[in-house]
């Protein structure tokens, strides 16, 4: 079967996604164009040198809407003749849009793909786009509907986690990503955001807040708690799904969840011809990509299955991993995914995660494969897994390994 | 029989009067909306109508639909409810439009509603149809849709309209909730236009000056948005995101009226209004064909009312009670007082001292407070009520009494005492009622001196809230006291059940084997958590081990002892004792105490389990799946049931049934243990009870009669359908 390699990994720095964030005067058609173009420049393509753009992408409404992949092609430096896609799995949207890309070209559709994605979250609410699955009766009832959060502590709740193990996954996370930018761990995938003028608007991640301690959060009131117990009530439809809890703990916070930020990542996915035609040296080839339902209620469980899947079809261990990117879109799913599978924390998530930098949802499953791979070539390691919990119930993982 | 007559009076106003002949609340049949629309047709086709006003002959407006006709209507299957449904909105659109111009809105008929008193269901629904409505000044009125509380939800377009007109938040409480107000309340809610003095009068004076613009609804103009937003604005999608779980845990997904009432008014906010109508004739049907709709309207209207009514009255002339003695002011005797003096009954509430006896009383004293502090009672009506409460210790006072109830202290030789005392007082013919809720009525019926004349009256604590009274033969008891029992059960107000004596009379020999099996499963190390949920989410409104901690452990251990003493070695219940009696030894009596298998803080509210529970009772590593528990716990009840109609100790399943919701709220959803087994199957419900048995031990065995019916393929309705007191 023909391989699907990665060529180049490219993101922006993430910016708070609020009013005051530096991205937030930055449209999403804009800012994944210019990202094309760097993707574009970086590798000396031609205007027509992909088969296609996959675009990962959660909020599709406004200026998110309509086909965002094509409006992003027709406004970056790429041909009108490659089309693009938008796609969305919720939060792996940018991993969905990679494994995609892979698939295609280990299939033979096509020689090379541009896959990632973005959410200008500060700009396009999240949750904007409606959710039927949150306010139709026939599907609320059907599959216990609660928000992410409540889902979050119900897993803290049925596994264990206290909000201490968490506050403190939250600390490492920002402790990490602070000592990556120091050390400039991320230099190889950060293209800096500029204005059409060339002028800089944003070089360096901005969400993190470096040195915040356990006290700190210690102080920060639970997000989910009221919403839970009092109004309306989700606790109690919890309870109705997993009636041998008698409590739902919330533990979590806007510390110890991921970050509300905007960003785009891309990745540059071909076979080997591609390279050999664009004199490039591929990276590290997709070895297995993922994808599975799970449980919608409890519903951000779904890296442990997704993962025991991958390795099952791939033939591997846990043991074969190096090092893990386990999205941190909330402490409890990176403290299950450890307790599940008994990893050394320290391969886990080696330069911190959403937590500390956030989580653009179409964006991040595109950012952590790129970190993942800027990680595996710093330590000189060869295999790693990047896994992400999905809204609804879902789970995705891509294994990538260095060629 | 015509139940709507029309009047074009000389003023060029149709007056058309719904007076169901025969009846004293008006009821919407098929034929009578065949009527209407016949005479709005005519109304609308005559040029010399100018307006219409709908009111009624009677008292009141209506009761709503006949609930008969609607368990009737799923005979014919979907189509033809779906049909049935289909034609009554076309009626209501009709008046609605009123023969308006559909493009310019305009040459219209005003139709107004004018309402005397009572408007409920489709009385509701109707006058939401027309362009105004007039409701009489009368706070006795009730106005709103009830419909919910019979597992149906408002479907001849109550649940559209209000929606529209109030949102989906503010129709809320009337459609969720059934909630009713008085002619006040329903205006300043917005359910209704004008409280006037002579709401006929003043409609038809609107029907002749309302211009075209008063008769367009504002979902039927441009522009129209629905307060509050429709599910995907930005405001409508958090109001609907909570409705949903608000609802669901409220209900626990066991009433699939609410759940089928949210869908129409979710997908029915997304659409014009005429599609949104049959959106909600599609669920209405849906909840329709539901087992469970038709179970509860079999047990909480029809079978509830027909008891009410003296549906297992022995013949006897009227028995009302005027003059009635209470024995024992405490809690159950000062309840009796109180409801009884409510009802406009003389009340003599006797206790061994003054003060004692003017306690009772008191408890009166504070409900009335209570109701007056909350406007649901006046310091007139209060002193009219504790007028009739004459405390003493004198049994003298008890001349003339025509039935005497005692609630003394649960001791045979106290209950004698007391009944023969007041037998010297009270007239030869009166009749002398026990309240005792253990002790069997045969036995204190050896006291009595005209043991015909005795019997067992058991009412629920607390006696103001509950809602059933159970009534127990005797041996000896004979019919003119049975007729005596009832009849004063109708004058309080609430749903009498006859059964005859035997060990627990019927409700509490079913909820003492509920309340066991979940501290059995307890003893097992099953998770007293599961165990709580696995009860409440089969629609019990309380746990057992919460029930056990409400009704107290040590009665628990009381009744223990009593039944061991009475059935020596064959007593089953030995692991349950294990449990209850090492609560009770340490001090952990319930609710009261403060401790029980929950923990309670200082005010007495319930915190979480008793952090000792796990050291006594380790939870298994395993544990049971969630049906299994739940089949327990439902067939420990429903299986004791079926041995109650077995042994004639229950001789009607409507009373078993009414019986088991009002007394200890059995899953209302399911109509009653037999309505729940009918819903299994007798074959199924064999099947199960025989697994239990095999895994969990003879109490659960399959009765005789059970079997029978499941080789026959019989059900428990479909066996009394056939014959004698069918519902």
């Amino acid at each position: 079967m023909t391989e699907a390699y990665i060529y180049d990994a490219a993101r922006t720095p993430r910016g708070k996604g609020r009013p005051d964030g530096s991205l937030h005067e930055v449209t999403s058609v804009a800012l994944s164009a210019r990202l094309l173009n760097a993707v574009k420049e970086r590798n000396g393509l031609e205007g027509h040198a992909v088969e296609d753009v996959i675009w990962g992408n959660v909020t599709q409404v406004k200026e998110q809407g309509g086909c965002l992949a094509r409006s992003a092609v027709l406004e970056s430096d790429l041909d009108e003749s490659i089309p693009g896609l938008a796609i969305n799995r919720f939060c792996a949207s940018g991993m969905e849009a990679v494994n995609l890309a892979a698939n295609q070209v280990r299939g033979g559709a096509g020689d090379a793909y541009i896959a990632g994605g973005v959410e200008m979250m500060g700009r396009v609410a999240m949750g904007s786009d409606g959710a039927a699955i949150a306010v139709d009766p026939s599907l609320t009832f059907k599959t216990y509907f609660v928000p992410q959060g409540i889902s979050a502590d119900i897993i803290a709740t049925e596994y264990g986690f206290t909000r201490e193990e968490a506050d403190a996954l939250a600390v490492e996370s920002q402790r990490r990503a602070a000592l990556a930018w120091q050390e400039n761990r991320f230099a190889k995938s950060i293209v800096p955001v500029r204005d059409q003028n060339g002028l800089s608007i944003l070089d360096r991640d901005e969400y993190m807040r470096p040195g915040t301690t356990l006290e700190d959060l210690a102080k920060l009131k639970a997000s989910f708690k009221e919403m839970g117990e009092s109004m309306p009530g989700f606790d109690k439809v919890a309870m109705l799904k997993y009636p041998h809890l008698d409590r739902i703990e919330h533990i979590h916070h806007a510390g110890n969840s991921s970050g509300i930020v905007d960003g785009a990542a891309a990745v540059l996915i071909g076979n080997a011809e591609f390279g050999k035609a664009h004199g490039l040296k591929p990276r590290a080839r997709i070895r297995a990509t993922a994808k599975i339902g799970t449980d919608p209620t409890i519903m951000l469980t779904g890296p442990v299955p997704v993962t025991e899947k991958i390795l099952r079809d791939a033939g591997m261990a846990i043991s074969d991993i190096d090092l893990f990117e386990v999205n941190e879109a909330f402490a409890s799913v990176v403290l299950r995914f450890m307790q599940a599978f008994q990893v050394d924390p320290a391969v886990v998530n080696v330069n911190g995660g959403a937590i500390a930098l956030g989580h653009p949802l179409g964006a991040t499953g595109a950012i952590i494969i790129g970190t993942l791979l800027d990680e595996l070539e710093r330590q000189d390691k060869t295999v790693g897994l990047a896994t992400l919990c999905i809204a609804s119930g879902m789970g995705a993982a891509t294994i990538i390994e260095r060629v | 029989m015509t139940d709507f007559t029309m009047d074009k009076g000389a003023d060029d106003v149709a007056i058309i009067t719904w007076d169901v002949p025969g009846k004293s609340m008006n009821v919407l049949s098929l034929d009578g909306a065949a009527e209407l629309n016949a005479l709005i047709d005519e109304a609308l086709a005559d040029a010399a109508v100018k307006g219409i006003v709908i009111t009624s002959g009677k008292k009141d407006f209506a009761a709503g639909m006949d609930l008969n006709v609607i368990a009737g209507m799923k005979q014919g299957g979907a189509q033809a409810v779906f049909d049935g449904v289909m034609t009554l909105h076309h009626l209501l659109r009709k008046i609605e439009l009123a023969g308006m111009d559909p493009k310019t809105k305009k040459g219209g008929k005003p139709i107004a509603a004018a309402l005397p008193g009572t408007a409920l269901g489709i009385g509701l629904e109707l006058p939401l149809a027309t362009h105004r409505i007039f409701a009489a000044e009368n706070p006795k009125a009730r106005i709103g849709l009830p419909e919910i509380m019979v597992g149906i939800f408002p479907g001849a377009g109550g649940t559209t309209r209000l929606v529209r007109k109030l949102g989906a938040m503010g129709a809320a409480p009337f459609l969720l909730e059934g909630k009713l107000s008085d002619p006040a309340k329903a205006k300043s809610a917005g359910l209704i236009d004008e409280v006037v003095a002579d709401p006929l009068q003043a409609a038809r004076e609107w029907v002749l000056k309302a211009g075209d613009a008063d008769l367009v609804k504002p979902w039927d103009a441009k522009g129209y948005k629905m307060p509050g937003g429709e599910p995907y604005s930005p405001s409508g999608f958090m109001t609907f995101v909570g409705a949903s779980a608000m609802v669901h845990g409220k209900t626990l997904g066991v009433y699939p009226a609410a759940k089928a009432l949210l869908s129409a008014v979710y997908e029915g906010a997304m659409v014009p209004f005429d599609t949104a109508l049959k959106i909600e004739a599609r669920w209405f049907t849906n909840v329709l064909m539901n087992p469970s709709s038709t179970a509860m309207i079999r047990s909480l209207f029809i079978n509830k009312e027909a008891l009410e009514k003296g549906a297992n009255r022995p013949e006897a002339p009227d028995q009302t009670v005027r003059k009635l003695g209470i024995l024992g002011a405490g809690m159950m005797g000062a309840g009796i007082a109180h409801v009884s003096a409510m009802a406009g009954i003389e009340v003599v509430l006797i206790d061994s001292t003054q003060e004692a006896a003017e306690r009772g009383k008191s408890y009166s004293t504070g409900l009335l407070d209570k109701a007056i502090s909350r406007r649901k009672s006046t310091e007139e009506k209060k002193a009219e009520v504790l007028a009739r409460i004459t405390p003493t210790t004198d049994y003298a006072a008890l001349q003339g009494c025509d039935l005497v109830v005692e609630a003394v202290f649960e001791d045979p030789a106290v209950k004698a005492e007391v009944t023969k005392r007041a037998e010297a007082v009270i007239p030869q013919d009166a009749i002398f009622a026990t309240n005792t809720s253990t002790l069997p009525i045969s036995e204190l019926a050896k006291a009595s001196a005209r043991p015909d004349q005795f019997i067992g009256i058991h009412f629920f604590s607390p006696v103001d809230k509950m809602l059933l009274v159970e009534i127990i033969k005797g041996r000896e008891t004979g019919s003119r006291a049975v007729a005596k029992a009832l009849d004063f059960v109708r004058q309080i107000r609430k749903t009498p059940i006859v059964v005859n004596d035997a060990r627990f009379f019927y409700a509490n020999r079913c909820i003492i084997p509920y309340i066991n099996e979940g501290i059995r499963m307890v003893a097992e190390g099953v998770s007293p958590t599961l165990i709580e949920n696995a009860a409440k989410m089969m629609g019990m409104p309380l746990g057992p081990l919460q029930l056990v901690d409400e009704t107290s452990i040590d009665l628990g251990v009381k009744i223990a002892k009593a039944t061991r003493a009475a059935m020596g070695d064959a007593y089953p219940d030995g692991a349950v004792d294990h449990v209850i009696f090492r609560l009770a030894d340490q001090g952990r009596l319930g609710r009261k105490t403060k401790a029980g298998f929950y923990d309670y803080d200082e005010a007495g509210k319930r915190q979480g389990f008793w952090s000792g529970l796990a050291a006594e009772w380790p939870e298994a590593d395993t544990q049971p799946e969630l049906t299994e528990i739940q089949h327990r716990l439902m067939f420990a009840q429903s299986l004791e049931a079926v041995r109650a109609l077995q042994e004639g100790v229950l001789e009607d399943i409507r009373e078993g049934d009414v019986g088991a919701i009002l007394g200890w709220g059995f899953a209302p959803w399911s109509g009653g243990p037999f309505g729940w087994l009918d819903m299994l199957g007798a074959p199924r419900a064999v099947e199960i009870a025989e697994d239990l048995a095999a895994k969990f031990g003879p109490r659960f065995a399959a009765p005789q009669l059970l079997k029978d019916m499941a080789t026959k393929g019989e059900s428990f309705y479909g066996r009394i359908g056939a014959g004698n007191k069918a519902a």
